[in-house]
C-alpha cells in the first residue's frame, strides 16, 4: 500500500463539515423531542388508551419497526408527493426520524408503563384522580426513569441512523462528507473524519441523556 | 416508453429480494461467529483482549452503519484491491452485526447469578467446566429471543448497501422507480417485503421472550 | 487432630476489615454453630473456608491440605468441603437428578451410571427418591434445598459449610430441612452452621461460635453459651438483658 494520507482538504472544507454538524444536530434534536413525544401517546394508546386506538397504533408501531429507515425516508420524499405531499428534503428527512423513533420509544416506554404495578393505578383511582391524571401524575414518570437507558440508546441509534438522509440531499454530515469526497477525491479521509465526528456526537448525546435523566428524576417535592 | 404492470414490479423486486435475504444470512452467520470469538475476548481472563473488545464494541456501536459501509468500500480500495460492493457490503455487515451480538451475550451471561458461579466452584468445577456447563446452557436459553430479534436489524442494515452499490431490495427500489415514476407503488411495495421478511422474526422473538419468561415464572 | 484448622484469618473488603484474627479448630465428627449479628462476617468465614472468598493473611487447612489460591488447591479443598447456599443455587437447567449428577460427573469423571445411582441414593437419603426427574423450578423451597444439600453430599465431602440454610424457607418449611441436617450430625459428618434456629443449634451442636465485629467473641458448647454467657454482646445477642 502506497497510499499517503492528507487531511489538508479540512483546511478549505471545514465550513461544509460545520453546517453539516449542525443539520444533524437539529435533525436529532427535532427528531428526538417530537419522536419521543409521539412515542408517549402512542405507548399511552397501546397500554391504556380506548380499545379502538390500538390495532391502528400497532400496525404502524410494527409497520416501522420492520422497515428499513431508508425506504421509510424514501417513501415519505419520493412517495408522498403522489398523495400532493410535498416536503423538502429537510421536512422529510425530520418528518421520517420522527415517525421512525415515535414507534421503538412506543414499545419501550410501553414497557415501562406495564411494568408500574397495579398498585399505582389503584392509588391513583382511590385518590379521585381520571385514568388521564394517574397517568401524568403517577404512572409516566417512574416509567421513564425505568427506561431511560433504553429509551437513551434508541436515541442515540436514530442520530446515527440519520446518516442515510443524505440519499435524499439532506445536507448533514454524511452529505458534507460526500460533498468533500466528489471534490477533493479523498474518500477515505473524509469518511474517516466524519466517522469520528459521529462518534464523539453519540458520545456527548449519551452524556447529555444521562443528565437529563439525572434532572427528570431527581427526587424532588410536588408543585 | 415500456408500460410495468404491478407484476413487473414485483416480481423484479422480488427478485432481488434474494439478494437481501442472501446478505442477511451471510452476515448473520458471519457476525455470529465473529461476536461468538469477541464474546469469549470480552468475559475472558486477559485484560487486554478484553479492553480491545469493549472498544470495538463502542466503535462499532457509536458510529453509523453507513460510514462503516464507506470506509470498507474506500478502505480496502485503498490496498489497491478492486473491491466489489457485495465484498465491502459483507465485511462492514459482518464487524458491525458481531458487535451487537457480542454485546447482547455478554447481557445474557452476566444476567446469570453469582449463586450459578458460586455453587459450581464451590462443588470443585474449573473455569472451563462452569462455563460450559452451567453458564452457557443458561446463558444461551436467555440469548435466543434478543438474538432472534436483532436478526431484523440486520435485515434492515442490508438496505443500507444499496448506496455502496450492492444491487438488493432497496437497490432495486430505486431502479425500478427511476424506470416507471411510481415512486408510491414501488416505495410501498419495498416496505412491504421488508416487513413480510422482518415480521415473522420480531414476533417469533417475542413468542420464543414470553415462553422463557413463563418458564421462568417460579423464579 | 483436628479436620478443620483456622488460624489467624484476616480478611478486608477495601477498607472494611471484616475478619480480624480468627482462630477455630474443628475435630472430625464435631457439628458448630456460628451464631452474630448481622454484618459479624459469618458468611465470610464460610466463604473463605471453601475459597469464594481469597484471605489476606493467615492460614486455613482441611485434612492437612492447605487452602491456596490456585485452581489445583482449591479444587483439592471444595473436593473435601461442601458448602451449601441461603439461596439453595440449583442449577435451573438441570433436573435434580442432574443437578446432583453434574459434578460427579465433570470433576470427578464418575461414570454417568455410577453417578446416577449415587445420585438416586444421595435424594433418597434427603427424602426426595421420587423427585429425581422434577426442574428445579418444580420444587417448593424446602425440595430445593434438600436437593442441594444431596448435590454437596454426593461428592463424599468430609465437611459440610451451612450458610443460613432455612432462612430463605417458609416457616412451615424449615422442619424438613433441619431434620436432614440433624440426621447428618447423627451419622457423623463434620458440619460447619451459620444460623438463626437458637433451638436447633442447642439441640444438636457439639460447640457454639458466638461471632462478633469480626472476631470469635465467645466459643464453647452449647450449655455454657445459651445458659451462661460471659460478655454483655452475647448477652445482648440472646436477648437476656
Ligand atoms: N463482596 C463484598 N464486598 C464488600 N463488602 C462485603 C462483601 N461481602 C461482605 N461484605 C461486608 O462484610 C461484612 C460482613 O458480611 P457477612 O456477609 O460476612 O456478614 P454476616 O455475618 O453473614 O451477616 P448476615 O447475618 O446478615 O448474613 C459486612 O459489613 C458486609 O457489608
Ligand atoms: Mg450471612
Amino acid at each position: 500500500m502506497n497510499y499517503v494520507f492528507s487531511f489538508s482538504w479540512l483546511a478549505e472544507y471545514y465550513p461544509v463539515l460545520l453546517k453539516g454538524i449542525l443539520i444533524t444536530i437539529e435533525l436529532t434534536v427535532v427528531g428526538g423531542l417530537l419522536g419521543v413525544a409521539l412515542g408517549t401517546t402512542c405507548a399511552w394508546a397501546r397500554a391504556l388508551g380506548p380499545a379502538w386506538i390500538k390495532p391502528p397504533v400497532s400496525a404502524y408501531v410494527e409497520l416501522i419497526r420492520n422497515t428499513p429507515f431508508l425506504i421509510q425516508l424514501f417513501f415519505i420524499f419520493f412517495g408522498l408527493p403522489s398523495l400532493g405531499v410535498r416536503l423538502t428534503e429537510l421536512q422529510a428527512a425530520n418528518l421520517a426520524m420522527i415517525v421512525n423513533l415515535g414507534a421503538y420509544s412506543c414499545e419501550i416506554i410501553r414497557a415501562g408503563i406495564q411494568a408500574t404495578p397495579r398498585g399505582q393505578f389503584e392509588a391513583g383511582a382511590s385518590l379521585a384522580m381520571t385514568p388521564i391524571q394517574t397517568f401524568r401524575y403517577v404512572v409516566l414518570v417512574p416509567a421513564l426513569q425505568r427506561i431511560w437507558p433504553a429509551l437513551s440508546s434508541q436515541v442515540v441509534i436514530v442520530m446515527l441512523g440519520s446518516a442515510v438522509v443524505s440519499q435524499i440531499a439532506a445536507e448533514d454530515l454524511t452529505f458534507a462528507a460526500n460533498f468533500i469526497q466528489s471534490r477533493s477525491f479523498r474518500a477515505f479521509e473524509a469518511y474517516f473524519v466524519s466517522t469520528v465526528i459521529y462518534l464523539v456526537l453519540a458520545i456527548v448525546l449519551r452524556q447529555i441523556m444521562a443528565g437529563v435523566g439525572g434532572m427528570l428524576f431527581a427526587r424532588r417535592s410536588v408543585r | 416508453m415500456i408500460e410495468f404492470t404491478l407484476w413487473d414490479i414485483l416480481r423484479n423486486l422480488l427478485l432481488a429480494a434474494r439478494w437481501t435475504i442472501v446478505l442477511s444470512l451471510v452476515s448473520f452467520i458471519g457476525g455470529g461467529v465473529v461476536g461468538a470469538i469477541l464474546l469469549f475476548m470480552r468475559i475472558g481472563g486477559s485484560s487486554l483482549l478484553r479492553a480491545f473488545t469493549r472498544y470495538y464494541v463502542e466503535l462499532f456501536q457509536g458510529t453509523p452503519l453507513l460510514m462503516q459501509l464507506f470506509l470498507a468500500f474506500f478502505g480496502l480500495g485503498l490496498f489497491g484491491i478492486d473491491v466489489p460492493a457485495w465484498f465491502a457490503a459483507g465485511l462492514a455487515l459482518i464487524l458491525w452485526t458481531a458487535a451487537f451480538l457480542t454485546e447482547i451475550w455478554r447481557g445474557c451471561v452476566e444476567s446469570i447469578t453469582r449463586g450459578q458461579w458460586e455453587a459450581s466452584a464451590s462443588l470443585g468445577m474449573g473455569y472451563v467446566q462452569q462455563m460450559r456447563y452451567v453458564i452457557l446452557p443458561q446463558a444461551l436459553r436467555v440469548a435466543i429471543p434478543p438474538t432472534v430479534g436483532f436478526s431484523v436489524q440486520v435485515v434492515k442494515g442490508t438496505a443500507l448497501t444499496s448506496i455502496i452499490g450492492f444491487v438488493e431490495l432497496s437497490k432495486a427500489g430505486t431502479v425500478v422507480t427511476n424506470a416507471t415514476f411510481q415512486p408510491f407503488i414501488v416505495y410501498g411495495l419495498v416496505a412491504l417485503i421488508y416487513f413480510a421478511l422482518c415480521w415473522p422474526l420480531s414476533k417469533s422473538s417475542q413468542i420464543l421472550e414470553r415462553k422463557l419468561n413463563v418458564a421462568h415464572r417460579n423464579h | 487432630m483436628s479436620l478443620i484448622e483456622i488460624t489467624e484469618v484476616r480478611k478486608s473488603f477495601g477498607p472494611n476489615e471484616v475478619l480480624k484474627g480468627i482462630n477455630i479448630d474443628v475435630a472430625p465428627g464435631e457439628v458448630i454453630a456460628v451464631i452474630g449479628k448481622s454484618g459479624s462476617g459469618k458468611s465470610t468465614l464460610l466463604r473463605c473456608i471453601n475459597g469464594l472468598e481469597t484471605i489476606d493473611s493467615g492460614s486455613i487447612s482441611v485434612a492437612g491440605a492447605q487452602l491456596l489460591p490456585d485452581e489445583a488447591h482449591l479444587k483439592a479443598l471444595r473436593l473435601k468441603v461442601g458448602m451449601i447456599f441461603q439461596q439453595f443455587n440449583l442449577f435451573p437447567h438441570l433436573t435434580a437428578g442432574g443437578n446432583v449428577m453434574l459434578s460427579q460427573m465433570v470433576v470427578k469423571k464418575t461414570p454417568k451410571p455410577e453417578a446416577e445411582a449415587v445420585a438416586r441414593r444421595m435424594l433418597e437419603r434427603v427424602g426426595l427418591a421420587q423427585k429425581f426427574d422434577a426442574y428445579p423450578d418444580e420444587l417448593s423451597g424446602g425440595q430445593q434445598q434438600r436437593v442441594a444439600i444431596a448435590r454437596a453430599l454426593a461428592m463424599q465431602p468430609t465437611a459440610l459449610l451451612c450458610d443460613e440454610v432455612t432462612s430463605a424457607l417458609d416457616p412451615e418449611l424449615v422442619a424438613e430441612v433441619l431434620a436432614v441436617v440433624r440426621e447428618l450430625a447423627a451419622e457423623g459428618m463434620t458440619l460447619l452452621m451459620v444460623t438463626h434456629e437458637m433451638k436447633f443449634a442447642r439441640d444438636v451442636c457439639s460447640r457454639v461460635v458466638f461471632m462478633h465485629e469480626g472476631r470469635v467473641h465467645e466459643i464453647g458448647p452449647p450449655e455454657d453459651v445459651f445458659a451462661k454467657p460471659g460478655t454483655p454482646e452475647l448477652k445482648q445477642f440472646l436477648g437476656m438483658q
